[in-house]
């Protein structure tokens, strides 16, 4: 067995160490709180290149509060964080997504008026420049602009295979697929930091082996950096290379997810422990 | 069957993103425009022109603005009036003190002070949203008709306070004023309102109408994705604005015939929000169906009325007419959020398959 595991080693993403660069986003010590709550207490951790993180632990342990803080919707009061060689106190959103921070939401957060290509066309307003003049001819620079867009935003349609909702409205769509759109909307933005909010909550497990596959290969093809929230364990461990646990607000384990996975710390957090 | 959207292949980007995208559509739409240009002029008498056409024309400009701010962008106005009047007025005073200004250009300057003023008002928009800002518009109703009215710079020191509109040429035909012929004024109406719904049109379909959207249907998502709420809200009250000011300048100078600011009162504003919701809001389409549907439904019920010789009291039809335009708006709340405009494309969807049921 343990010899057919190292065979397939190279296919199987999680299981072995793959290496990666330098970190692209580093946090030091963030401490959030809301009134008296402390959601995040003094949490550092670092994201490198190229790799899939996830960070998990039970609810309440502060995993959406620390994506928020990354992307700049939730400013956290200490602690600094470190993004293409700035170190901020806190993360501006524009900034983030001018500079290739891109998100999904735990809870759908699509245009639900809008038809599937306009969701991902919407995602490419950073990219397109052109002004009020040229917008309101819609022809020439503002067509060829919308043209280049359209063709890349295809590209992304073609990957996740949504071809055939291309002009439904997001809010007729099942959730499985709106999950995928918002993915795709991401996407379209051409991330260098992709951040998920538990992407495969609610899914069959169809729909979590698409979901999965849809992350691997945004990883591999794109080579986007990944870090997402999860709770199903089994699609953490095979899909990660790094695993952050919150419990409480801090972080009590960091590392490979063979390293998390034997730490006493993580499964008394899991499972509870008797305090005799 | 007669609307036929299959066996239509896209080859390209281009045409797929095209503004009308079944061929139908698009040759509906030109016969329609062809027909408002050359056949309607010829045919309608004094008072289709004049009475009928003309004032549904620029009230539909006017839904256009309120549609782009609410339909579109998701922020509730009710300061209509309020931006007609700024654009008459302004237009006013150009055409007024600049003489030799081209009359065009004095109704474009009229809405470009209004988008001023718009966006001006716009501003209490990033922090509050729905009811209150609607409240907020309120006050700019109010705040700029006692403005206009208290002002006497605004009507040239006018003794009687009501100036009438000066009269313009173009290619030396009266456009402007009681003078002008009521086919000249209509064509000037038209043409200002045909290439203001194709402005209207090609900004919704590009990146901006985008942002709109995104900032009314989910804001949060919208300026994580990196759209500015601030910049993507003003610019919906500045066009708007714009709109509504184009309008109110035709009103004045086209219509009415005189500047003043109880055209431009509360009821105006209701009206036009009525037209929106009628029409159907965020739809280029539901804004000149819905106008030209509360501008008709009074003077349809009228004639009704006097056609079939029915022994109503004119007070009693006056009545009638609001229980009925109470009645629809109700109506279409409930049974049709989206309009006149919705309807239509129920329609299309039904003929498409016209005669089988599925």
């Amino acid at each position: 067995m343990a010899e057919a595991e190292t065979l397939n080693a190279p296919e199987v993403g999680g299981a072995v160490q793959r290496t990666f660069g330098e970190p692209v986003l580093t946090l030091e010590n963030i401490g959030l709180g809301f009134g008296g709550v402390k959601a995040i207490d003094g949490v550092s951790f670092e994201v490198r290149r190229g790799e899939i993180m996830a960070i998990i632990g039970p609810n309440g342990a502060g995993k959406s509060s620390m994506l928020n803080c990354i992307n700049g919707f939730y400013k956290p009061q200490v602690g600094t964080i470190t993004f293409k060689g700035r170190t901020m106190p806190a993360m501006d959103p524009h900034f983030a997504a001018s500079n290739g921070i891109a998100r999904t939401f735990q809870n759908i957060a699509l245009f639900r008026g809008m038809s599937t290509l306009d969701n991902l066309m919407t995602g490419r307003v950073l990219k397109m420049k052109r002004g009020f003049f040229w917008q309101a001819l819609h022809w020439g620079p503002a067509q060829k602009e919308e043209l280049e867009n359209r063709a890349y935003v295809e590209h992304v349609i073609d990957f996740l295979e949504i071809q055939a909702i291309r002009r439904t409205p997001v809010g007729r769509l099942p959730y499985g697929l709106q999950k995928r759109v918002e993915l795709g909307r991401a996407l379209a933005m051409e991330p260098e930091i992709l951040l998920l909010d538990e992407p495969m909550a609610g899914m069959n497990v169809e729909e979590k082996q698409d979901m999965s596959r849809f992350i691997l290969e945004v990883n591999e093809e794109f080579g986007t950096t990944i870090v997402l929230i999860e709770h199903d364990m089994g699609v953490v461990m095979d899909i990660s290379d790094h695993v952050v646990v919150l419990d409480y607000g801090r972080k009590i384990a960091d590392g490979t997810p063979d390293e998390v996975r034997a730490n006493q710390q993580v499964i008394d957090a899991y499972l509870g422990v008797s305090h005799d | 069957m007669f609307y036929r959207e299959a066996g239509i292949f896209k080859t390209s980007y281009a045409s797929d993103q095209a503004l009308f995208r079944i061929p139908l559509d698009r040759l509906f739409v030109i016969g329609v425009v062809a027909a408002a240009y050359l056949v309607v002029p010829f045919v309608g008498d004094q008072y289709w022109l004049g009475s009928i056409l003309l004032p549904s024309l620029i009230l539909s400009i006017a839904a256009l603005g309120l549609n782009i701010l609410t339909g579109y962008c998701g922020q509730v106005s009710l300061g209509t009036g309020a931006f007609m009047a700024a654009g008459a007025f302004m237009a006013y005073k150009f055409a007024s003190n600049i003489t030799w200004l081209p009359i065009p250009v004095v109704i474009v300057l009229g809405g470009l002070c209004a988008a001023a003023i718009g966006v001006a008002f716009g501003l209490p928009s990033l922090r509050i949203k729905g009811f209150y800002l609607a409240v907020t518009t309120l006050a700019a109703q109010f705040f700029l008709l006692w403005l206009f009215q208290k002002i006497p710079w605004f009507v040239n020191y006018s003794i009687a306070g009501v100036p009438t509109a000066p009269p313009r040429e173009i290619f030396g035909i009266l456009v402007t004023g009681a003078e002008a012929s009521p086919a000249a004024r209509y064509l000037f109406v038209l043409t200002f309102a045909v290439v203001l719904a194709l402005v209207a049109a090609n900004l919704v379909r590009g990146r901006i109408g985008r942002t709109w959207m995104a900032i009314r249907d989910m804001d949060i998502a919208a300026e994580l994705i990196g759209i500015k709420p601030l910049n993507t809200k003003l610019s919906a009250f500045a066009v708007s604005s714009f709109y509504c000011g184009v309008a109110g300048a035709l009103w004045s100078f086209c219509y009415i015939n005189t500047v003043e600011a109880s055209a431009f009162d509360i009821f105006r504003s209701f009206m036009v929000l009525f037209m929106v919701i009628v029409g159907g809001l965020g739809s280029i389409l539901g804004s000149f169906l819905g106008a030209f549907f509360i501008f008709l439904l009074p003077i349809g019920l009228n004639n009704a009325v006097t056609t079939f010789g029915l022994p109503i009291a004119t007070e009693t039809i006056t009545y009638i007419e609001f229980m009925v335009f109470g009645a629809l708006i109700v109506f279409f709340l409930i049974v049709e959020p989206h309009g006149l405009a919705r309807l239509w494309q129920i329609v299309k969807e039904k003929l498409r398959l016209w005669p089988f049921p599925y």
